[in-house]
């Protein structure tokens, strides 16, 4: 049996299992902490920095922070608030994003921060990147100018050998989410939904079918982000 | 080609972990890594292409398209602008034709910028085909070309080699040591395999015990605690790895290209006691691709090591078998942060790794692992061959020992002092030959801009720790265009970009900090570098990001009227130079602007 632990945050008293990520047990004991680049059960990327709370005093990514006894967290106060906004604020101004004509509109998790932290501008001055977009595999399209270099679909998506079909491109502003063209040829339907699906942006988007689910009855536009870990535990 | 390759992979065990070997000799066959090498590895190698490319894409070296026959790569970090760039890059543009980012016509020359190359000492300063080229100016600029046009080969444009090791036939280099002071530890005198011998006549244990009563902190500049670093390591189980961290990168330091050329054993030796120490029967030493010309002679360093049987199997007869490979590194600054080192020395981009866990638990190939720096190691064979007692005699109670100071910038005499732990920084000024002194760079970049009034403090971990960095910064320079610009562009280069906040954050403060030095800022602007300073220091996974507004900030802090000085107190001013915009569209079109300059001469 793995070891219970008890610990608080913004002074709840939670409890979880010894070495299990703090994001999760936060999840389990229906409280949310703000994820873009987490998903359960897969190596964390670390990436988004969306989850930073304050453990013990110091800064840390809940989503690669083991649980521990006795731990003290501050997740929603006013600094991590602003913080998060901030992070949702500089991802809409370093991609190029118009949601209006967004597929992913309504079931995207960007954009359901953007209202869940109530962004109207950004504080940030637009980056106005040049991002090119590819539509060369046949299963895919990859729409660059959404892309939040979270690696989900690097660390989820592999061929049956184990293969990469997903990797990054560059560092720092050159980063960019890169297609193998060979192996991508070779993708199922079921890998490019899935692929679809993971993404939490409207960067990857499976060809042929669209907007089956009109905007408007998706699934943020009938529920805030969190809310269903938050009404979890009531 | 194909033959070529499939060799070169062969030669590497067929192994995608060491794709960093591999292309590095892919890029120096053939000059650049094209799409057909790129298809081939990854077939070879049983990886996809785009794992192929993301390696490919992370370092600096690395090229898809040919760099020319003669590849110049010309620092332009700080002090070498200081010590007349300008005039260099001129130079190379006139006598070639071709700006720097491009290469001739004829393939032959290729000029590009790179940051800092560690000669900051004796710049102005260009690698070309990986041979260091210092002290550059116009007239060795215009016999470098005029060789490069007749195709002389590069390493016989050297005329004079440097001091010490730097003349040995299997260096054969320009480079000077600039060693200006000497001290009680890593530069006094030093026999061979007293250390080795030592610590394996005792047992592990022990030797890990003296490096803890040493108060050995570490050299790289986190100062963690050796001893307790490679106690952790020891204590978990199965293959253990031992790594040195000769990654140089922090702009401003050059000391362990010192170590490396004149104290390779003494380092060699440490990595040997060290493994011992934590149990590990390989270790790496991770060189950056800037020092690319040491890399025979510290071949030829470990070979000489086997045969004395410092190396090898059963050293000294006492049953402890070791080695040591050297893996080149190939142009990331992130890659010193010892987890992206681990990365990058498994073949991989540097990206810096989630902790938990730490090296020491899961490091190389998942092993736990111990990465110290080159100055630690040395530093560790002097301490178990002479004892921890001794070395607390040296330096402050926090601050044990000495510290090589990597020294450069507005002063008579920049090189690399051995110091104890505990000068002041008025006391190294007046050591360096420095007048006029307006700002000290302390620790690099990454570290603090300090100003006169603070020259009192001691350099030392528990007052200003450093990893070695200074740069003098003399009262005739702009710090915010001259300084803190050029550190911004290169955080915003070298960040790794996985972080949203470090990615971004760098760029945006980058423009910032232009803006202020073009003049277009206002009050408000700076309150907002400062604002978004803190939540990238709160918000990334590794210390680039965590310290890499520094230059900001601690000049904000130390020198506002440098600010006030440019930013106006309005609530509203243009971004848009219409006279700039005019001229830079005129340059595009190739037409003068002399008409819209009339113009406004006329209006006033
Ligand atoms: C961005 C970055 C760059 C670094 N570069 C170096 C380096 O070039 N050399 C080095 O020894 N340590 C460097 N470090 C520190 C290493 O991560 C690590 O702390 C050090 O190698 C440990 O060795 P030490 O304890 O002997 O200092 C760097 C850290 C960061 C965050
Ligand atoms: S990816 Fe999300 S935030 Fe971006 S345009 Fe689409 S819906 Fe909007
Ligand atoms: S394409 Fe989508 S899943 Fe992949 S890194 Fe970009 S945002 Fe993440
Ligand atoms: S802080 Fe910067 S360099 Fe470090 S991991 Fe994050 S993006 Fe990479
Ligand atoms: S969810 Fe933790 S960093 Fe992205
Ligand atoms: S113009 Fe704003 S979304 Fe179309």
């Amino acid at each position: 049996m793995s070891e219970t632990i008890k610990f608080t945050i913004d002074g709840k008293e939670c409890q979880g299992t010894k070495g299990q990520l703090l994001v999760d047990a936060a999840a389990d004991n229906g409280v949310y902490i703000p994820v873009l680049c987490h998903m359960r059960d897969l190596i964390p990327a670390g990436s988004c920095r969306m989850c930073t709370v304050k453990v013990n005093g110091r800064n840390m990514a809940a989503c690669t922070t083991p649980a521990e006894e006795g731990m003290a967290v501050e997740n929603n106060t006013p600094e991590f608030l602003d913080i998060r906004k901030a992070i949702v604020e500089m991802l809409f101004v370093e991609g190029n994003h118009f949601c209006p004509a967004c597929e992913k509109s309504g079931n995207c998790d960007l954009q359901a921060l953007g209202y869940k932290y109530q962004m109207m501008v950004p504080r940030f001055p637009y980056a106005f990147e040049r991002r090119e977009i590819d539509a060369t595999t046949p299963k895919i399209f990859l729409e660059r100018n959404r892309c939040i270099f979270c690696k989900r679909c690097v660390r989820v998506i592999k061929d049956e050998e184990g293969r990469s079909i997903f990797a990054f491109k560059g560092r720092g502003t050159t980063l960019e989410i890169n297609i193998d063209k060979k192996l991508a040829a070779t993708m199922t339907d079921e890998m490019a939904q899935q692929a679809m699906d993971i993404c939490p942006v409207g960067c990857i988007l499976k060809k042929e079918i669209g907007f089956v689910t009109p905007i408007g009855q998706r699934k943020y536009d009938t529920m805030p982000i969190g809310s269903d870990i938050e009404n979890n535990h009531q | 080609m194909k033959e070529k390759i499939i060799s070169i992979v062969e030669a590497h065990g067929s192994d995608a972990s060491r794709l960093m070997d591999i292309l590095l000799n892919v890029q120096s066959t053939f000059g650049h890594v094209s799409a057909e090498a790129v298809s081939l590895l990854a077939t070879m190698l049983r990886i996809s292409e785009v794992d192929v490319v993301q390696t490919l894409s992370f370092y600096h070296f690395f090229s898809t398209t040919a760099v020319g026959k003669y590849a110049v790569y010309m620092n332009n970090s700080v002090v070498s602008c200081m010590m007349g760039m300008k005039d260099v890059v001129d130079e190379f543009e006139k006598q070639t034709g071709v700006k720097f980012g491009n290469t001739t016509a004829d393939g032959k020359i290729g000029l590009y910028y790179t940051a800092c190359i560690g000669m900051n000492d004796q710049e102005p300063a260009a690698l070309i085909n990986g041979i260091v080229f210092n002290e550059l100016n116009r007239q060795k600029v215009r016999d470098i070309v005029a060789g490069m046009k007749v195709g002389i080969p590069v390493q016989d444009m050297i005329a004079h080699y440097g001091d010490g090791n730097n003349a040995n036939p299997l260096m054969k280099s320009m480079v000077h040591n600039n060693i200006r002071k000497t001290g009680a530890v890593v530069l006094s005198d030093y026999t061979l395999g007293i250390g080795i011998a030592k610590a394996l006549t005792s047992d592990a244990k022990s030797v890990i015990k003296e490096m803890k009563e040493s108060n050995l902190r570490g050299r790289g500049g986190a100062g963690f605690p050796t001893g307790m670093k490679w106690d952790f390591c020891s204590r978990e189980s199965g293959v253990h790895y031992i790594i040195c961290n000769a990654d140089e990168g922090e702009p401003g330091t050059f000391k362990d290209r010192v170590l490396l050329t004149e104290r390779a054993y003494m380092l060699f030796e440490g990595m040997t006691i060290g493994g011992f120490a934590i149990g590990a029967a390989e270790g790496i030493l991770y060189l950056r691709h800037e020092y690319t010309y040491m890399k025979a002679y510290l071949e030829n360093v470990l070979k000489d090591m086997r045969i004395k049987n410092f190396l090898g199997n059963n050293i000294l007869g006492r049953g402890y078998n070791f080695d040591i490979r050297i893996q080149m590194g190939a142009g990331a600054y992130v890659c010193g942060e010892e987890s992206a080192l681990i990365e990058s020395a498994e073949g991989k981009r540097g990206e810096p790794r989630n902790r938990p866990p730490f090296p020491v638990q899961k490091g190389y190939k998942g092993k736990p692992t111990v990465v110290n720096n080159v100055e630690t190691f040395c530093s560790a064979t002097r301490i178990i061959e002479k004892g921890a007692a001794w070395y607390n005699t040296l330096g402050t109670s926090e601050s044990a020992g000495t510290k090589l100071l990597s020294i450069s910038g507005d002063c008579k005499f920049p090189g690399v002092y051995e110091i104890e732990w505990g000068m002041s920084i008025n006391a190294m000024l007046e050591m360096v030959g420095a007048e006029n002194v307006q700002a000290v760079q302390v620790a690099g970049p990454s570290g603090i801009c300090l100003p006169p009034n603070q020259f009192h403090r001691k350099i030392a971990l528990e007052d200003l720790p450093t990893g070695g960095s200074m740069i003098v910064i003399g009262q005739q320079r702009d710090i915010l265009k001259d300084v803190v610009l050029n550190f911004m562009e290169f955080f915003a280069d070298e960040s790794c970009g996985s972080c949203v906040t470090c990615r971004s954050f760098n760029m945006i403060l980058r423009n910032a900090i232009e803006k202020v030095v073009a003049g277009h800022a206002i009050k408000k602007d700076v309150e907002n570098m400062q604002a978004w300073s803190e939540i990238l220091r709160k918000t990334t996974r590794c210390g680039l990001g965590q310290t890499s507004s520094n230059p900001i900030s601690t000049t904000i802090k130390n020198f506002p009227e440098l600010y006030d000085a440019r930013v106006k107190d309005v609530d509203y001013q243009s971004d848009f130079d219409m006279e700039k915009s005019v001229k830079a569209s005129c340059e595009v079109v190739g037409r003068s602007s002399e008409v819209h300059e009339l113009a406004k001469v006329n209006i006033n």
